[in-house]
């Protein structure tokens, strides 16, 4: 699993990449009450605005990590928004994406640079 | 001054509180150059009895309504509040509240917008309802590009039967935002019309039922035209009561139903503070803007309510808000609310056939008179007025009434100056309508018709 | 002597226990309210209507064939749902209501008692205006003083909130900046304090937004705006006297740099009430600026609105304003209601008809009150209130900008919370607990756990004294320590905290009848 400064995360199989946000950035938003999810078919440019997730209190723009076509997006948290604060990182998931540059995933953080980035907020 | 509590006294003590020497000291950001030490050019203060007398005395150089034979509508229309609406909304805890941020003493505004907001969804056949708008117009605007938000083309068609001025502040507003709005050509029956020009790039029709010309439509085909071609169908309506009698919005089809909602608690006020209802499928209620209240529980799991899905606002989304809109119509939405409890059911339906039956009873009456020119009405008509009355202009019709003490409908010109329809007046019926009037309105087109 | 032992006892029982919940839901004075869907009048209504004469044959198919599903209450009935209901808001008349940037202030009932004269109330929108020459006349003179308090040559009169002036305000300019060729101008600057408002508006008449930065004590950084002013820049939309209470000193150069780049100064009026009677917005350089009516002219809140939003404009902005307006002719007052009639510049319409008269009616009348001088002093009390509870409390809290004095509303952070283990948000709730309506909080967005504290001119000093007294005693018990008085309430009021989540999870928008309820029966079409 790789992370942005922006806090979503990426796991790559094959040429698919399973995007979401961090359980920090899960955290700090408090209770999710909505995720609006890319529309299947979207291509996307790494640094887009693809998803946008809302507490009570607040709405968030989620980045793409990297460029490709959505080819799923998480219709499960349409009925249960609060999976992205039970499992951020696993069920919570906002999208599959075929990428376009295997480059740009090995770019992003690996765990432990994660976690020392966030030591520093 | 009667309104203001401190004394000289307490401004001196408190601005030894403060450690400031004098007032100017707290104005000491302003520039110099714009401090102004004489008073401003306009009348010192008055008391009550010298004000009440000046506003009583504009009032009076304006003729009521209620003066005598009275027949406008095209929009706003004159009926009957129980004097109870009127004591309710007056109550310290409804009229001096704020919007209800704080819930936990907010209740009371917030059940009723609950309220509100199942009667409006009731009345118009839709699931969801906002807790309104500054009016009808706007709430027409509002819906237009809400229908951008959700089909995400960016072409809006106007039948020639909706009113004049929501045309107008539609094309000004959703316009502005960049949408190209098509405005068809004023024509009486004109609502069917508009499904010719729906093509793939229509993002919704606008349809009104009764139109600005009183004509009742069954918009079911349009609806069914709309959706195949992917697009939305909103259906205005300016005469809530009619809610009471004829098929709702939901039932035929739309996607989105407006109304101006005056008729219902709110008296006609010269074109304001009306209330603009605002309904949806419950699929676009993400897309709506303006407030909305929704049920919850308390700390303890009694049932309590919020506003929610906020973000969509203003004050949290900025400038990704679906509106911009913060204050709406709260007082009269709930002088509305409390006259439709006061009808329910049973008293908005006969309300309704009462307003259609006063509609009939003028149509009657003025029968090999003038002619008719709507079809099929629910409390309004558009008649055409003969080259033998006023030369055939309504406009002057309607001066020359005045002689006779009657206000005589609404000249279509008024609304449409370039229009083309000079001869046609806009005539409409209420509860309050009495026999005399209507007696008093035909004795009088005859008269000059030498009938 | 007769003795007499009979009666009632006179004193209370020594106190028992602490007292008990009740048994069924109410509270002495406080009703457990049901909703009106629930209260079983669905074959009732609360008005007697004589029968219809003629039927309603003639509309066949048009004619509703399905219950709407709307209750109805008697009158009786009626009065007690909702005054059951109003017993659960705070309101101006009970207590201080020191909203920041909302100008919650007495609202007078003269005002209330001339809107319903008929000559105003019963006055159709579209009668002759032949016929309502009063209510224009009315419309003009409250114009006159809008005009001269603000020192500016024209005012839109028709739209009906701030956020509606503020879209009547951004359409005038970009109408002027396309009629000189300048369509290009497509972005516009707010500061990171502005209200919400400012930015959605920009974006609802297509613009683009871009923040300006805020100096560390609390103003417009000037060099910012200069270094983003361009030649796309449509306007500067800035709040002044701002929303963390400052007067913008440098408003003046503000406005000049604006000017010197082709760009408009739109000015949010809303905090006008800290300045009225004594600084002329048209001195400072605004080109177009709303003034609430339900703020600083006192139209009543009434739990959401109506508001009125009227715009005063420059001269290079005034022949865009939109339809409708009044024009003096040789037969008096006439409404040009059509905007291709005799200005092509203007943009359109904002509205269906002439604005929200009652609330013109009210702020006149409110207006004339005062006086010129009246008007004046509310101004000066209004900053005074402000600042003195700016040094009372600063006793406990901490200012956002300590130095100097602050306008008409004072703006607090939540640095002296700290270790406390409570929230901005539990220290207001434990204000209601108090009896009072808790400040603004987490705005202006550019202060941490921001409290925004608006007290208005109306509050006597003992009220101020009450609130004051109220605030420090909380203070001193959320740094004793007395941490649950803060993160459990409010404990006295109708409900106890709200969860927001569970209502935008699964929003429930309307009541619906429970599958074991007995739907309304169908009633037959009249």
């Amino acid at each position: 699993m790789r992370f942005t400064k922006d806090h979503e995360w990426v796991e790559l199989d094959g040429d698919v990449a399973t995007v979401g946000i961090t359980a920090y950035a899960a955290e700090q938003l408090g209770d999710v009450v909505f995720v609006e999810t890319p529309d299947v078919g979207k291509t996307l440019k790494a640094g887009d605005g693809f998803a946008v997730v809302e507490s009570v209190k607040a709405a968030s723009d989620v980045y793409a990590p990297i460029s490709g076509q959505v080819i799923e997006a998480n219709a499960a948290l349409g009925d249960a928004p609060e999976t992205v604060n039970a499992a951020p990182e696993a069920a919570g998931w906002f999208a599959r994406i075929r990428i376009a540059d295997p480059a740009e995933v090995e770019a992003l953080m690996d765990r432990h640079a994660y976690e020392t980035y966030l030591q520093t907020l | 001054m009667r309104y203001l509590p401190l004394t000289p006294d307490d401004r001196a003590q408190m601005l030894g509180v403060i450690g400031a020497p004098d007032i100017d000291a707290l104005f000491v950001d302003v520039p110099a150059s714009a401090r102004r030490a004489a008073l401003f050019d306009l009348p010192l203060h008055a008391g009550e009895l010298e004000v009440e007398r000046e506003l009583t005395g504009l009032a009076a150089r304006n003729r009521a309504a209620g003066d005598g034979p009275f027949f406008c509508g095209a929009g706003a229309y004159r009926h009957h509040v129980p004097a109870s609406v009127d004591h309710l909304i007056q109550r310290s805890e409804f009229l001096t509240s704020y919007t209800p941020y704080q819930p936990e003493i907010a209740q009371g505004t917030l059940q009723v917008l609950f309220e509100f907001q199942t009667q409006v969804a009731a009345l118009t056949g839709l699931d969801v309802a906002n807790a309104s708008m500054y009016d009808g117009s706007t709430a027409c605007a509002e819906a237009v590009m809400m229908s951008q938000r959700v089909t995400r083309r960016e072409k809006a068609i106007l039948s020639g039967g909706l009113h004049p001025h929501y045309a107008a502040v539609t094309q000004t507003i959703a316009h502005a935002e960049g949408m190209t709005i098509v405005r068809q050509a004023a024509a009486i029956d004109a609502e069917a019309d508009v499904i010719a020009a729906i093509d793939a790039e229509t993002a919704c029709v606008v349809v009104q039922t009764p139109n600005v010309f009183g004509v009742v439509t069954d918009v079911t085909a349009i609806a069914q035209a709309a959706h195949a071609a992917g697009a939305l169908l909103i259906v205005v309506t300016t005469e809530a009561v009619s809610f009471g009698l004829l098929k709702s919005p939901g039932e035929m089809g739309a996607d989105i139903a407006v109304a101006e909602g005056q008729s219902i608690g709110n008296a006609l006020n010269y074109g304001g503070p009306y209330v603009g209802l605002f309904t949806c499928r419950e699929a676009l209620v993400r897309q709506m803007p303006g407030r909305l209240c929704g049920e919850t529980v308390d700390a303890q799991g009694r049932r309590g309510y919020v506003l929610t899905l906020s973000t969509r606002e203003q004050h949290i989304r900025r400038e990704k808000a679906t509106s911009n809109i913060c204050t709406n119509s709260g007082l009269c939405a709930l002088a509305f609310s409390i006259h439709m409890s006061l009808l329910g059911e049973v008293g908005l339906r006969q309300l309704a056939a009462l307003n259609h039956s006063r509609a009939r009873e003028l149509t009657a009456a003025l029968d090999g008179v003038v002619e008719v020119l709507t079809p099929r009405f629910f409390n309004e008509i558009a008649v055409r007025v003969p080259p033998g009355l006023a030369g055939g202009d309504a406009a002057a019709l309607v001066d020359e009434l005045l002689a006779d003490g009657i206000l005589a409908g609404v000249p279509y010109s008024r609304l449409a100056p370039g229009a083309g329809m000079d001869d046609v007046l806009l005539l409409a019926a209420t509860e309050t309508t009495t026999t005399q009037d209507i007696a008093a309105l035909a004795a009088a087109l005859k008269r000059r018709l030498g009938q | 002597m007769t003795l007499t032992s009979v009666g009632r006892p006179t004193r209370p029982h020594p106190a028992i226990s602490e007292g008990h919940a009740s048994l069924t839901g109410g509270r002495g004075l406080l009703q457990d309210e049901p909703l009106l869907f629930e209260l079983g009048g669905w074959d009732k209504t609360g008005v007697d209507l004589p029968a219809a004469e003629h039927d309603a044959s003639d509309l066949g198919g048009l004619l509703r064939t399905t219950p709407i599903g709307l209750p109805g209450l008697s009158e009786p009935e009626t009065l007690r749902h909702y005054v059951r209901l109003s017993q659960m808001n705070h309101a101006i008349d009970l207590a201080l209501y020191p909203l920041g940037s909302c100008t919650m202030k007495h609202n007078p009932r003269l005002n209330e008692k001339l809107a319903r004269l008929a000559g105003f109330a019963d006055l159709h929108p579209l009668q002759p205006v032949s016929t309502a020459q009063g209510a224009l006349e009315l419309i003009d003179r409250l114009a006159h003083w809008l005009k001269t308090l603000t020192g500016m040559p024209a005012v839109a009169m028709t739209p009906k909130a701030g956020a509606h002036g503020e879209l009547c305000g951004l359409l005038t300019i970009r109408a002027a900046h396309e009629a000189a060729g300048h369509g290009h101008r497509r972005r516009v600057l707010v500061p990171t304090s502005a209200h919400g408002t400012n930015p959605a508006t920009a974006a609802f008449v297509g613009y683009s937004v871009q923040e300006i930065a805020q100096t560390a004590d609390g103003r417009v950084d000037l060099a910012d705006l200069a270094a983003k002013l361009g030649p796309d820049v449509a306007a500067i939309m800035v709040t002044n006297p701002n929303t963390c209470g400052l007067f913008e000193r440098e408003v003046i150069e503000i406005a000049r740099v604006a000017h010197a780049s082709g760009a408009y100064f739109y000015c949010d009026g809303a905090n006008f009430n800290a300045i009225v009677g004594r600084v002329r917005p048209g001195d400072l350089g605004v080109d177009a600026m709303h003034i609430n009516l339900h703020k600083t002219f006192s139209t009543p809140h009434g739990g959401g609105g109506p508001g009125a939003g009227p715009v005063v404009l420059s001269a290079a902005l005034a022949p865009f304003a939109p339809a409708p307006w009044i024009v003096h002719g040789p037969a008096g007052l006439t409404l040009v209601e059509d905007a291709r009639d005799e200005a092509a510049a203007a943009f359109g319409r904002m509205c269906a008809f002439q604005g929200q008269m009652g609330m013109f009616v009210r702020a006149y009348a409110y207006m004339r009150s005062h006086g010129a001088d009246g008007l004046r002093q509310v101004a000066e009390d209004a900053v005074l209130n402000a600042n003195y509870v700016k040094a009372r409390l600063s006793a406990e809290m901490t200012p956002a900008f300590p130095d100097g004095p602050c306008m008409h509303e004072a703006l607090f952070d939540d640095s002296w919370l700290e270790g406390c283990g409570i929230t901005t948000l539990d220290f207001a709730k434990a204000m209601i607990d108090e009896g009072f309506h808790p400040m603004t909080m987490y705005f202006p967005l550019v202060v941490h756990g921001a409290m925004l504290i608006e007290p208005t001119e109306t509050e006597s000093r003992r009220e101020l004294d009450r609130f004051c007294d109220a605030l420090l005693a909380l203070a001193r018990a959320a740094k004793a320590g007395d941490t649950e008085r803060f993160t459990g309430a409010p404990y006295l009021a109708p409900l106890r905290r709200l969860d927001e989540t569970m209502a935008a999870r699964k929003p429930k928008l309307a009541w619906r009848p429970e599958p074991t309820t007995v739907a309304p029966a169908p009633l037959a079409a009249e």
